[in-house]
């Protein structure tokens, strides 16, 4: 029978391709979805002007890519892991126990954090740190007293937001973006409006205050996004009260459904973020595993096109996407070309 | 048996005739209209859904398979190309992308100033907005091709950003561009000019079937050709698994094992396996094919191996369903003139039930098709933007994606211009599950034998 002898062969076939399929020539890397697009871009063009295959980009945040990056050293591990976040003691630990011990960090740019909302939504065009704690913190502060929090409106603490109900759809905890928001808005509204003085006073030790102030109001008025941007840009267009938070890049390309809230009276564009002015942005990063330089062929040269001047430079594809250069990109390339990684070491 | 048990007119109501209508025949003739609505308003419902979701989709999708062109004369300069002038491919393949970019720009804006158009943007830079980043590995890959061009002035037709020609498709409004830093009202008051001018061209783009997958910042050079030979590949892998194994479990199950407790067990596990969420398999995948059997991620290999292990079940189910069906006589009947038990397997009883196995067998490959919850675990959703593969080795095990993979990657992404290639690339999807479902409903009609 034909039939049967196509099959026995197509199956030959596919264990005999199965067994010369150790190798890996094209780079794979994961990790954060803020990180994707550029990586993306720098992929593709690497592509076009290399002779190695295009990488492999994927997505799913930068714990997760971070997760995977460490799952150990070996052609079936990711060879770059994205992060919107620096990697943390934690994670270099569950690194270094499944043998990945030399890790090179990049920072290829910074990227700003922005509020934005409904383009006919209620008139959110200005917060403060304050604003947003107030909003979301699960205590606050009312007439000096640190007390559940009351609020339900943002006209109710602050008479010169729009008297709308109060929903914010912010990044999940699996995403980098997170943590930023947390430090960078949460706890210092928290400084700012004095909760985290009246938490120390109630007997809080300073470090579990810190804690305490980095946390979100859990009474669904603060809703978790653990998707991509697109997922809270669809939250958003179907509850014209909300705000959401995004970087800065997503917001440029909805620009005709979304508009930006000041932060501390800054407009958040490249240019204030690259001056320091606007105050929530953060770092980028990729990290790569140095005992696959060699191995994994490109890996090195993915890593230093990345950071070269015409791809990460001020006038790149990269800038022209939404990311904000990194003033110091000369160290960076210099921190490629010699392998630096991470603790000191070479 | 209620109707049964009423009582009927013989025993203690007065007799009527049949023809006179009682209330209680009305009642139930009543309750017989009213289900026949519910049916009628059940179905209606469904149809109006269908038709709403279809004209969503068409109306959302069919702007993916239009594309806006920019015709344009280029003049590859020697100077900027090939400095030493000796055309060695080796020195000129060092000119990057970035080394073409201005001289594309160049070549729009002397276009633009030949034919007269006023317009505020004056300077090279200012074209920048109007062409895509994808038209720079367009005219380098010809010259590497050729580098006898070079000094030459090229015809070329490059794309247009996904900005112009989301303007053209009436996606991006002028009041909307205000605030938009990728473009400016002057280059959409360009773009009208150029049109009638045949210089701007909206036309039928086959690179969205047949291309690959582009970075963000060039929606307009996204196609969803290589995650279809991903999806062929992978359906290659399961057909060529699943078939045999499947249609070898069942043979036995349904014509040779002992009826015992274990092959009752194997049964009601088959069953529940068809239930089980296919992300399980992926993880399964993920752990058993990549991370133990250093089988290479994204591969359509492990995809496809994956999406057996899920069509296994279905395909089990339905051949020994078709197998059953096939009367006991032909079997008896061939042991009867002295066949084996396998003769009479293999002659008689394979050959009715085949396009029973074959229904099931491609509805189950539909089913695989269209999955991407397994793929997001062994790594085929994501950036791939590889090229065609050239073999069927490297088919099978170069990283690729999947199109419902690439449909849900586009649907993420931040540019609108993507969302609708995602729909476009729902109207691929379906008109290849429509084909498959067709084929199968054909091979029913045609073939299929009734007792």
């Amino acid at each position: 029978m034909s039939f049967a002898k196509l099959t026995t062969s197509a199956l030959a076939l596919a264990a005999l391709s199965a067994t010369t399929a150790a190798a890996r020539d094209q780079v794979q890397v994961a990790g954060s979805s803020t990180v994707l697009p550029y990586a993306s871009i720098v992929a593709e063009a690497f592509g076009e002007n290399f002779e190695f295959p295009t990488p492999v980009v994927e997505s799913g945040g930068s714990s997760a890519g971070l997760k995977r990056f460490c799952q150990g050293v070996g052609t079936e591990h990711t060879d770059i892991a994205n992060a919107s976040r620096a990697i943390r003691e934690k994670e270099i630990k569950a690194c270094a126990e499944n043998g990945v011990t030399d890790i090179i960090e990049v920072r290829i740019g910074y990227d700003g954090i922005v509020f934005a909302s409904q383009i006919d939504g209620p008139a959110y065009t200005a917060f403060t740190q304050s604003d947003i704690f107030n909003a979301l913190a699960p205590k606050v502060m009312v007439d000096g007293e640190l007390v559940d929090n009351p609020y339900t409106k943002w006209s109710d603490f602050n008479a010169d937001l729009p008297e709308a109900d109060i929903l914010a759809f912010i990044p999940g905890t699996k995403h980098g973006t997170r943590e930023v928001f947390e430090e960078k808005v949460i706890a210092a509204g928290c400084e700012a409006t004095g909760a985290m003085e009246a938490m120390i006073k109630g007997g809080m030790s300073e470090d579990d205050a810190e804690d305490a102030c980095l946390s979100v109001r859990t009474d669904g008025k603060s809703v978790d996004i653990d998707g991509d941007y697109t997922e809270t840009l669809a939250s958003i267009d179907a509850n014209s009260n909300a705000i959401g938070v995004f970087g800065l890049a997503f917001y440029e390309n909805n620009t005709d459904k979304l508009k930006v809230a000041t932060m501390a009276g800054v407009e958040p564009t490249t240019t204030t973020i690259a001056e320091g002015e606007y105050p929530v942005s953060r770092p980028l990063f990729f990290y790569i595993k140095k005992a696959h330089i060699g191995v994994i062929p490109g890996l090195k040269e993915y890593a230093e096109f990345f950071v070269s001047d015409e791809i990460a430079g001020p006038d790149g594809p990269l800038a022209a996407y939404g990311l904000v250069s990194d003033p110091e990109l000369v160290a960076t390339q210099d921190g490629v070309s010699g392998e630096k990684v991470m603790g000191g070491g070479s | 048996m209620t109707d049964a048990s009423m009582p009927t007119s013989s025993d203690a109501k007065p007799r009527t005739p049949l023809t006179t209508v009682d209330a209680r025949t009305k009642k139930r003739k009543a309750a017989e209209a009213r289900f026949r609505m519910y049916g009628i308003a059940g179905i209606a419902t469904g149809i109006f859904f269908l038709i709403v979701l279809l004209a969503s989709i068409v109306a959302s999708g069919t702007g993916a398979f239009q594309q806006t062109f920019i015709n344009v004369p280029v003049y590859l300069d020697p100077a900027k190309l090939d400095k030493n002038g000796n055309r060695n491919p080796a020195e000129l393949a060092k000119v990057s992308t970035f080394g073409y970019t201005p001289l594309i720009q160049e070549a729009l804006l002397t276009q633009v100033q030949n034919n007269g158009i006023e317009t505020p943007l004056e300077k090279r830079g200012d074209m920048k907005a109007m062409i895509s980043a994808s038209a720079a590995a367009q005219v380098r890959d010809v010259v590497l091709g050729d580098p006898d061009m070079i000094g030459e002035t090229v015809e070329f037709r490059i794309l247009a950003s996904s900005r112009v020609d989301g303007y053209l498709k009436d996606r991006v409004k002028r009041e909307d561009v205000a605030r938009d830093k990728n473009i400016d009202a002057e280059h959409l008051d360009l773009v009208d000019a150029l049109v009638p001018l045949g210089i701007v061209q909206k036309t039928f783009n086959i690179d969205f079937i047949t291309g690959a997958d582009a970075s963000e910042s060039r929606a307009e050079a996204a196609g969803i050709g290589v995650s279809m030979i991903g999806s062929f590949f992978m359906m290659l892998v399961v057909l060529v698994l699943a078939l045999p194994i499947g249609v070898a479990a069942s043979i036995y199950l349904e014509e040779f094992a002992p009826k015992n407790r274990l092959t009752d067990l194997i049964e009601v596990n088959i069953a529940n396996l068809a239930a089980v969420p296919s992300i399980v398999f992926g993880i399964l995948g993920l752990a058993v094919f990549i991370q133990f059997m250093h089988l290479p991620q994204s591969a359509p290999l492990v995809g496809g191996m994956v999406l057996t292990l899920m069509t296994l079940p279905t395909i089990i189910i339905s051949t020994r369903a078709s197998l059953k069906a096939v009367p006991p006589s032909i079997r008896d009947a061939a042991l009867g003139v002295g066949a084996s038990k396998m003769q009479s397997v293999f002659h008689h009883v394979l050959p009715l039930a085949a396009p029973g196995i074959l229904t099931g067998t491609i509805i189950g490959l539909a089913q695989a098709l269209g999955e991407t919850a397994p793929l997001l675990l062994i790594g085929m959703v994501g950036f791939i933007a590889s090229n065609a593969p050239d073999s069927i080795a490297s088919g099978l095990l170069d990283p690729n994606s999947a199109m419902p993979a690439q449909i849900y990657e586009w649907a993420k992404r931040a540019d609108p211009a993507f969302y609708e290639r995602a729909w476009g690339g729902i109207i691929i999807l379906l008109l290849f599950l429509i084909t498959m479902n067709t084929i199968a409903v054909i091979l029913r009609r045609r073939f299929e034998r009734r007792w």
